[in-house]
C-alpha cells in the first residue's frame, strides 16, 4: 500500500517524515525523559529554555555542534570516528519497516520484522568497534559487557517475537497487526502465552537498548560512561541518538506485535500507535528513575535461567495454541 | 568526667616480663604501661591473649616525637588498645631513641597495625621491623623527611612528580595470596590491571584503586589513599585549641558539627572542663542531626552506586531541609566550627526548637520513600545481601567501629556502653546487623536515622535552661563589668586568655565520641603552652578502608563499588 502513488516517490517522502520526525522524537524524548526523572524526584527540570524547557533539546545540540571533536592520542582513529556513524544506521534504517499507520510506513516487505530485529542486532558490532577503538580499559569494559547481553539477549528477543510471527502466520508487521483485528492484540489474546511473551519482549528491548535494570554496559558508577567515555561533542551526540532511536523502536515493536499497532477503540489510526508507543517509551523511564541495576553476571543468569527457557515454553505453546484453533 | 584511678591489675604482666615493665602510668582516662622495647612484643601478645584482658582490637597506633619534652629517648611510640564487649583500654608506651628508631611489628596480631604502622613511618619516621610493606601512605612517595617529626622545615617544597604505579604493592600481594589468581605457572592467563580512581564517578572524593581483573572479577586490590591529606595534624600543632575547630569541621565533612565535639570533648577532658547541662544537650540534639545528615548521604549516594538515582534526591532533600536548621543555629551550612573549649560559639537561636521538630516530621516520610524504593527490591537484595562480607572476627581485628562493625553482629555502641553528655537519659535502640555485608550496613544506617530522631525528640522536650557554656576561668574571658574592671583576679584572668589563650595542665588525653561512622578518637598531648603538642585524630574510616581489599577481592568490580559506598569511607577523614 503506497500513500503517494508511485513507490519511488513514496519511499522518498516517507523516508524524510520519517527519519527527520524521529530525529524529532530522539530529541524530544531527552526532554520528555528529563521532566518525567525530575517530577519523580521532586525536581523541576528544564525550565530556562523556552516555555517548560521545552527548547532545551535544540539548545542541548547546539552545545554539542559546537564542541570540538576530540580523538584520543593512542585511540584507533578511521574506527574511533567510523563506530558513532554506523551506530546510528542501524536504527535510522530499522524505521523503514516500521508501520506508523495504515500505509504510513517506508515499506512493508514480507520479512519486515526479520530486517528490523536483524538490524537491531548489528548494532552490536559498531558498539564493540567504539570500544576497542578507543583504547581505553573503561570503554573496553563497556563494549564487552555490551556485546555479551546484547548476544544473550537477542535469544529470548527472537523467541518472544516468534509467537506473534507464529500466531499470525507471518513476518510482515502489517499482517501481524491485521492479525489482531477486533481488539484480539496478541497482548491479550491467547490469555497465557500472549501476555507473558509481551512481557519478555519488553523485557528484553530493555537489556537490547541498554536501559535500567540492564543498563550495565553503561553504567556510570562503575564504568565512567562505558563506550562513550572517549567520545565528545556531536560525534558522542551520535551514540546517545541512537539510543534513544533504539528505544523508540523497541516501544513502537512493542506497541505492533502485541498491543495492535494503530488499531484501537474509535477509529483506527497513527494516534493509537503514538498514544501506545508513548506509554510504553514512558514505562521505560519509570523504570529506569526506580529501580537499580543488575550485575553482569545475574543480568547472564536471568536471560539464560530464566528469559530463555520462558521464551521457548511460550513458542511452543503458541504453536499448539494455534495448532488446535 | 574521666578518673585517673583505672583498677587495672597488671602484676600478671610484670610477672610475664619482668623489668621489661618501666613504669605503670595513665594515659586519660585509661591505664597506660610504659615497657622496654625488648619486651614490647611479649606484652602485645600478652595483652592481646590474655582471659583477662583480651584486647582484641588495636585502636589507635601513633608516636609521639618528645624533643622539646625530655632529653633522651626521642620517640614514644603509642598503641592504644581495647576489648569492645567490655569497654576495656589499654594503652602501651615503648620510647625509642632516634638514632635507632625501631620496634617490632604488631601485624601478626592486629590487622590494623598494617595502615597504623605505615602512617606512624610516614609522619615520624619509625621503622615497624617486621612490616611486609612499609611505605609511606599519606604523603606522596617522593617526599623527602617525615613531617610531624618537630624538626621539620614546615617551608621547605617538595617536587613530587611521578604517581605510584603500586606494582611493587600488587607483588607482595601476588604472593601473600597466590590462590587468588587461580591460575597456574603454566598458564598464567591474561589479566587487566585497571587503576579506579583518583578521579572516579564512584570513588566518593579522591581515593585510587588499583584492581587486577580476571574477566570482571577483581584478583587483587592495592588501595592508594593520601590524595586529600592536608597535614591536618601538623596545623593542629601551630595553632590555638580553639584555632583548630574549623580545621576539625574538614574531617568529615558530611557531618562536620560531631567532629567539632569530638576534638573540643578531648581538649575539655584535658582542661577538666565539665560543660553544662545546656550545652551537652544542644551538643547532643546537633551531633544527632549530623548523624542523620551522613547517613542520607551515605545511603543515597550508595543506592546512585547500585544505579538509583531517584533515592538520592528523596535523602537529598532531607538533608538540605536539615542543613537550613543548622545554618540558622550555625551561619554556616557546611563547615560549622561551632563549639568552643567550655561550651558553643553561641546559644541556639529563637526558632531552633520548632524548626527542628518541624524537620524530625518529615524524616519518616522520605526515609520510608525511599525504602520503599528498595528495601524489599529484588535487585537491590541481589546486588546487596551477601556482598562484600566480613567476619566479625576480622572487622574487630581491622579496627572497624560503628554501623559497620554493628552491621557484623556486635551489639556496641560509645552512646550506650561509655554514655557521655548524658545519653544514657535518652531512649533509643541500638540497631544490630547478621552477618556483616553490605545490607546490613545500609539498613542499619536507615534504621540509625530514626533512632536518631528519637533522642532528637526527646533531648529537645527536656531541653535545660541555663548557660551553654562553662563558667571556668580558662575557657571564656570573665565578665567585664563585674570581674575584669572590678578586681584583679578578673583583669589577670582577661589579660592570660587574651594573651595565651586556653592553657591545659601539661599531660596526655584520649577522648571518644561514637561520630557517624563509629569512634572518632583524639589523642592529644599538651606540653601546658597554648597549642596542642600533639593533636592526632583517629577516624574511624581509616581503619575501615585498610579492610577494602580483603572485602573486594574476588568479588566483581560492581559489586566493589558497592562495598565502597557501604562502608562511608570519607576523604577528608580519611586522609586528613
Amino acid at each position: 500500500m503506497t500513500l503517494f502513488g508511485n513507490p519511488w516517490l513514496h519511499g522518498f517522502i516517507m523516508g524524510v517524515i520519517v527519519l527527520s520526525g524521529a530525529m524529532g522524537v530522539a530529541a524530544y524524548a531527552v526532554w520528555f525523559e528529563r521532566k518525567f526523572a525530575a517530577r519523580m524526584q521532586n525536581r523541576p527540570g528544564p525550565t530556562e529554555v523556552g516555555y517548560a524547557g521545552l527548547l532545551q533539546p535544540i539548545a542541548d545540540l547546539l552545545k554539542l555542534m559546537q564542541k570540538e571533536h576530540l580523538v584520543p592520542f593512542s585511540a584507533d582513529r578511521p574506527l574511533f570516528n567510523l563506530a558513532p556513524v554506523l551506530v546510528v544506521i542501524a536504527p535510522l534504517a530499522t524505521l523503514a519497516v516500521i508501520p506508523f499507520g495504515p500505509g504510513w510506513v517506508g515499506s512493508d516487505p514480507s520479512i519486515g520484522l526479520l530486517f528490523a530485529l536483524a538490524l537491531s542486532s548489528l548494532m552490536v558490532i559498531p558498539i564493540w568497534m567504539a570500544g576497542w577503538a578507543s583504547n581505553n580499559k573503561y570503554a573496553l569494559l563497556g563494549a564487552m559487557r555490551a556485546a555479551a547481553q546484547a548476544i544473550s539477549y537477542e535469544i529470548p528477543l527472537l523467541l518472544a517475537a516468534l509467537v506473534p510471527i507464529i500466531l499470525s502466520g507471518s513476518f510482515r508487521i502489517g499482517d501481524i497487526v491485521a492479525a489482531q483485528e477486533g481488539g484480539q492484540w496478541f497482548a491479550l489474546w491467547p490469555p497465557g502465552p500472549g501476555f507473558l511473551a509481551f512481557v519478555l519482549f519488553f523485557l528484553t528491548s530493555l537489556a537490547e537498548s541498554n536501559r535500567i535494570p540492564f543498563d550495565i554496559p553503561e553504567a556510570e558508577s562503575e564504568l565512567v560512561a562505558g563506550v562513550t567515555t572517549e567520545y565528545s561533542g556531536m560525534i558522542f551526540g551520535l551514540i546517545y541518538l541512537a539510543e534513544y532511536l533504539h528505544t523508540f523502536i523497541a516501544s513502537a515493536l512493542a506497541a505492533l506485535l502485541f498491543l495492535g499497532g494503530w488499531q484501537g477503540p474509535g477509529p483506527d489510526g497513527i494516534h493509537w500507535m503514538m498514544l501506545k508507543t508513548v506509554l510504553i517509551f514512558a514505562t521505560i523511564f519509570w523504570i529506569r528513575w526506580s529501580w537499580l541495576r543488575y550485575r553482569a553476571d545475574q543480568l547472564m543468569s536471568i536471560c539464560w535461567k530464566i528469559f530463555l527457557p520462558l521464551g521457548l515454553v511460550l513458542v511452543m505453546a503458541s504453536a499448539i495454541w494455534v495448532h488446535l484453533r | 568526667m574521666v578518673t585517673t584511678s583505672t583498677g587495672i591489675d597488671f602484676s600478671k604482666l610484670r610477672q610475664r616480663i619482668g623489668d621489661g615493665l618501666l613504669e605503670e602510668t595513665v594515659l586519660l582516662p585509661m591505664p597506660c604501661v610504659r615497657v622496654k622495647r625488648a619486651a614490647l612484643a611479649e606484652t602485645l601478645q600478652f595483652l592481646r591473649d590474655d582471659p583477662e584482658f583480651r584486647l582484641h582490637q588495636l585502636s589507635e597506633l601513633t608516636v609521639v616525637d618528645m624533643l622539646y619534652l625530655r632529653e633522651d629517648d626521642r620517640f614514644d611510640v603509642v598503641y592504644l588498645l581495647r576489648n569492645i564487649p567490655n569497654e576495656l583500654r589499654v594503652a602501651v608506651k615503648c620510647a625509642i631513641p632516634e638514632e635507632d628508631a625501631w620496634v617490632p611489628t604488631a601485624v601478626g596480631l592486629w590487622a590494623a597495625a598494617d595502615w597504623g604502622e605505615r602512617e606512624a613511618f610516614d609522619q615520624y619516621g619509625v621503622r615497624f621491623e617486621g612490616h611486609p610493606n612499609l611505605k609511606r601512605i599519606l604523603n606522596h612517595h617522593e617526599f623527602v623527611g617525615h613531617p610531624l617529626r618537630k624538626d621539620y622545615d614546615i617551608y621547605r617544597g617538595h617536587w613530587c612528580s611521578e604517581a605510584e604505579t603500586l606494582l611493587d604493592e600488587l607483588e607482595l600481594r601476588r604472593r601473600r595470596f597466590p590462590e587468588r589468581r587461580n591460575r597456574t605457572d603454566e598458564d598464567p592467563g591474561e589479566t587487566m590491571i585497571l587503576n579506579i580512581g583518583p578521579s572516579h564517578p564512584a570513588s566518593h572524593g579522591t581515593l585510587r584503586n588499583l584492581v587486577e581483573l580476571d574477566g570482571e572479577r577483581i584478583l587483587y586490590s592495592i588501595p592508594e589513599i593520601g590524595y586529600l591529606h592536608r597535614g591536618f595534624e601538623k596545623s593542629a600543632e601551630t595553632h590555638e585549641y580553639n584555632q583548630v575547630v574549623p580545621y576539625t569541621d574538614r574531617l568529615n565533612y558530611l557531618s562536620a558539627i560531631s567532629n567539632n565535639v569530638g576534638y573540643i570533648k578531648a581538649v575539655e577532658e584535658l582542661c577538666g572542663i565539665e560543660v553544662p547541662p545546656r550545652c551537652q544537650a544542644i551538643r547532643v540534639i546537633l551531633c544527632e542531626l549530623s548523624r542523620i545528615m551522613d547517613h542520607l548521604v551515605c545511603n543515597g549516594a550508595n543506592i546512585v552506586d547500585l544505579g538509583a538515582l531517584t533515592n538520592f534526591w528523596y535523602l537529598f532533600n532531607l538533608r538540605e531541609k536539615i542543613y537550613n536548621v543548622i545554618e540558622g543555629v550555625t551561619g554556616a551550612r557546611l563547615t560549622n566550627s561551632y563549639t568552643r573549649v567550655g561550651g558553643l560559639w553561641n546559644d541556639i537561636n529563637d526558632d531552633f526548637v520548632e524548626q527542628t521538630r518541624a524537620v524530625l516530621a518529615e524524616i519518616p516520610q522520605h526515609v520510608d520513600d525511599t525504602l520503599k524504593l528498595v528495601a524489599r527490591n529484588r535487585i537491590f537484595l541481589d546486588r546487596t545481601v551477601g556482598v562484600g562480607k566480613i567476619s566479625l572476627d576480622d572487622a574487630i581485628s581491622y579496627g572497624w567501629v560503628g554501623p559497620c562493625l554493628r552491621g557484623c553482629g556486635l551489639d556496641h555502641d560509645l552512646r550506650k556502653s561509655d554514655p557521655y553528655y548524658g545519653y544514657e537519659q535518652y531512649d533509643f535502640e541500638v540497631p544490630v546487623g547478621h552477618q556483616g555485608d553490605s545490607y546490613d550496613r545500609i539498613m542499619i544506617r536507615f534504621e540509625e536515622i530514626k533512632q536518631s530522631a528519637r533522642i532528637v525528640e526527646q533531648a529537645l522536650d527536656n531541653l535545660p535552661d541555663g548557660p551553654f557554656r562553662a563558667d571556668h576561668p580558662m575557657a571564656y574571658l570573665p565578665d567585664k563589668q563585674s570581674k575584669t574592671y572590678a578586681n584583679i583576679e578578673g583583669l589577670v584572668n582577661h589579660f592570660k586568655i587574651v594573651m595565651h589563650g586556653i592553657t591545659p595542665p601539661q599531660g596526655e588525653v584520649y577522648s571518644w565520641t561514637e561520630a557517624p561512622n563509629g569512634e572518632l578518637g583524639f589523642y592529644i598531648v599538651s606540653d601546658g603552652g597554648m597549642k596542642p603538642y600533639k593533636c592526632k585524630v583517629r577516624p574511624p574510616c581509616f581503619y575501615i578502608y585498610s579492610a577494602f581489599p580483603h572485602i573486594v577481592e574476588g568479588e566483581m568490580i560492581a559489586d566493589a563499588v558497592a562495598i565502597l559506598g557501604s562502608l562511608n569511607i570519607v576523604a577528608g577523614e580519611l586522609d586528613r
